[in-house]
């Protein structure tokens, strides 16, 4: 799901907890509207399926309709003789490296001997119409022999190699503690998670235009371009400087949106061909083709004392990584760290695999590996309460994590973990009130309006989840960003190949440049490759990272700025401020205007911000791998038809650890959006295949949450407790909610029905009690 | 693309030319267009057609146009006719797919979920079928559905006969989200007091809808049809909802070695019990 693009929300819908003080209209704090919204809003916004070049081609992909299987042979020929088909590649014609990955480069531009998955690409087509192309794509004769596909993670352990690098992606056996403590109480259970798709709301698309000097410009809604710049200049063989990646407007992204699986074939026929080229994927494409959240096994066995104090933690955690390695293994170590939450756990014993299966490719999908064990242990804290007789809320309370305490990964946790006051505030917020006073017609029963629901058969249910994410990339990545800041004639420029993806970084660095020089009128520059790198857009990354090198480098413009004017009043730049476009002396008694200040001048400042270093999880799956975390407590209500199994989630009250708010309205808007998209996790989204064959590709079959799925969501406390190593003291905030609903769906359908819910997302038999 | 205006007009085009596919709202075609699954030599357009917008009465019966979106057979004066109808017609979709969608649409692409199917054949609807030369033939709606009576080349779906009933109906079904989904099981029930009938049909379980005839003749027989309240006891209920339940998702052959008979799987022992839940309160709201 993604209604990322739509940042702007209704103003008063969400009451956004925090001093009662008249916000500020500009930089830090102010609730700056993106600027990008009429555009959005009026349908002039220009996506990448907008792109138009002169005389350019039509590009299709043959895509592999088996899950397994050996190619025999490749015929081409019919394709080729087709009127108006300009260019047909195969793996044959990949000129550099014939496999790719952002990790591991098991990746093949287009399969040659083997098909992985369906969907995979087999050869790609340019024509001078795209319905040209699409039949050319069709004509080409691939004869195959099919294999069995693995579709079981479990038994991808025993099975033949998909792949010359083995089934195994990674293994981390995380060991802290003492194996043989036990606790008085021993839950066991095992979990299931399914297949969330990010449907992004727009497919992908892109257009490769040739350059003279033999490169070529790919413009797509990449949200990791210098990453995409390398891998694709490695397979055209071309030197990296030869591959310009230019980013179009994003629609909607909530991962790694843009599948090199459709950018590489398109600069392949564009350097062939030599005219600019364009692909723009269905809906079934797209299914096909992009990453998905893993699908997870989860098997745990809780230990603790009397009073509900965890001793022990063990679990098995088996991530389905589909065909190729991608991001599992950076999933696999989320999972692995967060086993336990944000509980304190004294041993704690976590295997995690991630194999390779034929399943669909599974990659980064924000909360990846966090949202998957994040379900299972709150069903385990719900087990242990119920054992106990404890009330769930409690149970938490006594095991949460604070500043100081230590993850299971050896690594202290050293940024704020204000835990506790989060469950405390979603613990106390009133609870919505039962209809049963209302008119039944305004009661929205599972089901729907006019549905088939009936009050005397729901039961509601009220559950609770504390979610934790990182922020940035962990394990010693190197996460640095660039920014520039540019001023001439009283406006600022910023230049960042940061990509605005909806998470609203482009209103974040308009507000940072207005906060730090006082001037209004700020822009932000188009992102492309000549720009040095910024990172992916994941993981909160641009909050912390590109935020901080764009408020470094307004700082140095300012300081350029006044120092001649500090000079002239003989006093330091500190002694300065500007407001208003005018800059006036600590004691008032100094003043110019800025463009008085300028004289004309035109001033530029680069920087970089780069947080601490992290390392890798050892074999025993410790190290200090993450430069910070994020936690949520989310308290869910949720009315269950308990005949039919129907769910429809009332309320979800959010607290929410944010370090610092620089946007309240972007803020509540991000947080409903994730939100929302973990209430799809728990009751809808499952990309369901047979046979490693996907059942419905389309937006029909897989049921995204609609307005009326959405429940009401109440940010009851934004805890603004500075993150002292963030810049700003700001928190990413919008991976952390999607983590921790559907946990939370889960623990208040377990409070409706009595029944275990250990499978996401819930089927309706799942909800159902037996009467009688 | 042809866009005739009568339907003797649409009817002729398709004779004129036979690889012509004739679109109405274009909900399903459309998606198998944009899928490559379909790619028409041409459309006659139904669009333009006024006398299938509409509907019109005869003797006792509604004529309704096949060209009625889901939009215009939810509105309130629709629903005071043929209520269920109405409700299928509200739960079709969401509102740009109910805009598009038409009556006609739905019983032509026949999908095992369309949410007007069960509510026909509980009113044991007839089709108008339209063919070449001003021809006018009448099927059962089921006939076409089951497959029995198929339609013949440049034939259209003109219109649909429903029995007028002035008497309760219900249309229930369960999707797997609270927003607008397709059925994972749909039924319908309706009161035919001068018949002193219940029909009841339950959809997308099946390729086509399901008639459990022994349940809705067992239940009208506990009906007091005379007296001021129709309500049966609620046990009644119950029993009528797992009787239309195992009729529809009967209990698998027992093999002839005489072993015990294979379980239903989980999925299907829901599904069933879905349905006894639909169909138990479906009567009870027609009753109440």
């Amino acid at each position: 799901m993604s209604n990322d693009a739509a940042t702007a929300t209704a103003e008063g819908a969400t009451p956004v907890a925090g001093p009662e003080q008249q916000p500020p209209a500009h930089g830090i704090g102010a609730s700056l509207a993106p600027g990008d919204a009429r555009a959005k809003t009026e349908g002039t916004f220009p996506y990448a399926a907008d792109l138009w070049a002169e005389g350019l081609l039509w590009a299709a992909v043959l895509r592999a309709p088996h899950a397994s299987a050996r190619i025999v042979s490749i015929d081409t020929a019919a394709a080729v003789a087709m009127p108006g088909v300009r260019a047909v590649v195969t793996h044959a014609d990949v000129p550099g490296d014939p496999a790719f990955g952002r990790r591991i480069a098991d990746r093949p531009v287009f399969a040659s001997e083997y098909v992985r998955h369906q969907g995979e690409p087999i050869a790609a087509v340019a024509a001078d119409h795209p319905d040209t192309a699409r039949l050319a794509a069709a004509a080409i004769a691939v004869e195959y022999e099919v294999l069995e596909p693995v579709t079981d993670p479990e038994k991808a352990f025993a099975a033949e190699p998909l792949h010359p690098d083995g089934n195994l992606i990674r293994h981390i056996p995380l060991q802290y503690g003492d194996p043989e403590a036990t606790g008085e109480v021993v839950v066991e259970g095992l979990y299931r998670i399914g297949r969330q798709d990010p449907a992004p709301i727009g497919a992908e698309a892109g257009l490769a235009v040739p350059r003279p000097d033999g490169g070529v410009e790919l413009y797509t809604a990449s949200t990791d371009p210098h990453s995409d710049r390398d891998l694709a200049a490695a397979c055209f063989g071309l030197e990296p400087d030869r591959v310009k990646v230019v980013v179009t407007g994003v629609p909607g992204a909530t991962g790694d949106r843009e599948d090199l699986g459709f950018q590489l074939p398109l600069g392949l026929l564009a350097l062939r061909t030599g005219c600019p080229v364009k692909l723009t994927a269905t809906r079934e494409e797209s299914f096909l083709g992009h990453a998905h959240r893993h699908p997870t096994l989860l098997r745990y066995r809780h230990h603790a004392d009397a009073e509900g104090r965890l001793v022990k933690v063990e679990a098995q955690i088996l991530l389905d990584a589909g065909a190729y390695a991608e991001a599992s293994s950076e999933s696999l170590a989320a999972a692995v760290a967060f086993a336990c939450g944000p509980y304190v756990v004294p041993h704690a014993f976590v295997e995690g695999w991630a194999v390779r299966t034929n399943n669909p490719p599974s990659g980064h999908v924000r909360g990846e590996g966090a949202l998957q064990v994040c379900a299972a242990y709150e069903g385990q804290m719900d087990k242990l309460a119920g054992k106990l007789g404890i009330d769930p809320a409690e149970l938490r309370m006594r095991n949460v994590l604070a500043t100081g305490d230590l993850l299971p990964t050896g690594q202290t946790v050293t940024c704020p973990a204000p835990v506790a006051e989060l469950l405390r505030a979603v613990r106390d917020f009133p609870l919505p009130t039962l209809p049963k006073d209302a008119p039944e017609d305004d009661w929205l029963l599972p089901g729907g309006p006019e549905g088939a629901g009936e009050p005397d058969a729901v039961r509601r249910g009220v559950g609770y989840a504390l979610g934790m994410v990182h922020m940035l990339g962990a394990e010693g990545a190197d996460e640095v960003s660039t920014a520039t800041v540019k001023v001439q004639d009283g406006v600022a420029t910023v230049i960042c190949a940061a990509v605005e993806t909806g998470q609203g970084f482009t209103t974040l660095a308009r507000q940072i440049v207005q906060e730090t020089l006082g001037i209004d009128e700020v822009h932000v520059a188009p992102v492309d490759t000549d720009q040095p790198p910024a990172g992916p857009a994941t993981h909160g990354r641009h909050t912390w990272v590109s935020g901080g090198a764009v408020e470094r480098a307004a700082k140095m413009v300012r300081t350029q700025l006044l120092q001649p004017l500090a000079h002239k009043f003989g006093m330091s730049t500190e002694l300065l401020q500007i407001a208003d476009g005018k800059i006036t002396s600590y004691d008032g008694v100094l003043s110019t205007t800025v463009s008085e200040a300028m004289d004309g001048k035109e001033l530029w400042a680069t920087a970089q911000c780069r947080p601490h270093p992290t390392e890798p999880l050892d074999e025993a799956g410790q190290g200090d791998a993450f430069v910070g975390l994020a936690f949520c407590a989310i308290r869910a209500v949720v009315d269950v038809d308990i005949e039919l199994g129907s769910v429809r989630v009332v309320e979800l009250a959010v607290a929410q650890d944010v370090g610092r708010i620089l946007n309240p309205r972007q803020l509540a808007a991000r947080i409903e959006a994730g939100v929302t998209q973990g209430v799809g996790a728990a009751l809808t989204e499952n990309l369901r295949t047979v046979r490693g064959q996907i059942r419905h590709p389309d937006l029909t079959g897989y049921a995204l949450p609609t307005a009326l799925d959405a429940p009401d969501i109440r940010i009851v406390k934004l805890v603004e407790e500075r993150d002292v190593v963030a810049p700003f003291g700001a928190k990413a905030a919008s991976a952390v909610p999607v983590v921790t609903s559907p946990a939370a769906i889960a623990s208040a359908v377990r409070a409706a029905t009595g029944r275990p819910v250990n499978r996401l997302p819930i089927r309706p038999q799942a909800a159902v009690v037996q009467q009688g | 693309m042809t866009l005739p205006a009568s339907l003797d007009e649409a009817v002729a085009a398709l004779a004129a030319m036979p690889a012509a596919v004739p679109v109405a709202g274009g909900t399903d075609l459309m998606a198998a267009v944009n899928r490559g699954l379909l790619r028409p030599a041409g459309l006659v357009g139904l669009g333009r057609i006024n006398e299938i917008r509409g509907w019109q009465y005869q003797d006792g019966h509604a004529l309704l146009g096949a060209g009625l979106t889901h939009a215009r057979m939810g509105r309130p004066d629709f629903a005071a006719l043929i209520p269920a109808l109405a409700a299928a017609a509200r739960a079709a979709g969401p509102p740009q797919i109910r805009n598009a969608g038409t009556l006609g649409g739905n019983i032509a692409s026949a999908a095992p979920t369309g949410d007007a199917l069960p509510v026909l054949a509980a009113l044991e609807a007839n089709l108008v079928i339209a063919g070449p030369g001003g021809a006018r033939r009448e099927i059962p709606v089921s006939h076409l559905l089951a497959g029995r009576d198929m339609l013949a080349p440049a034939e259209l779906i003109g219109y649909v006969r429903v029995p007028l009933l002035h008497a309760p109906q219900v249309f229930l079904k369960a999707t797997g989200r609270t927003g607008p989904g397709r059925a994972t099981a749909s039924v319908a029930v309706v009161l035919d007091p001068a018949r002193r009938g219940v029909r009841c049909a339950v959809g997308a379980i099946a390729p086509m809808p399901l008639r459990p005839l022994e349940a809705e003749r067992w239940i009208a027989s506990l009906i007091d049809w005379d007296g001021e309240r129709a309500a049966l006891a609620p046990e009644a209920l119950g029993a009528f909802g797992e009787y239309v339940a195992a009729a529809c998702i009967p209990d698998p052959e027992p093999p002839a070695d005489g072993s015990p008979p294979p379980p239903l799987s989980p999925a299907v022992l829901h599904l069933r019990r879905t349905v006894a839940a639909l169909a138990r309160r479906a009567l009870g709201r027609a009753l109440s």
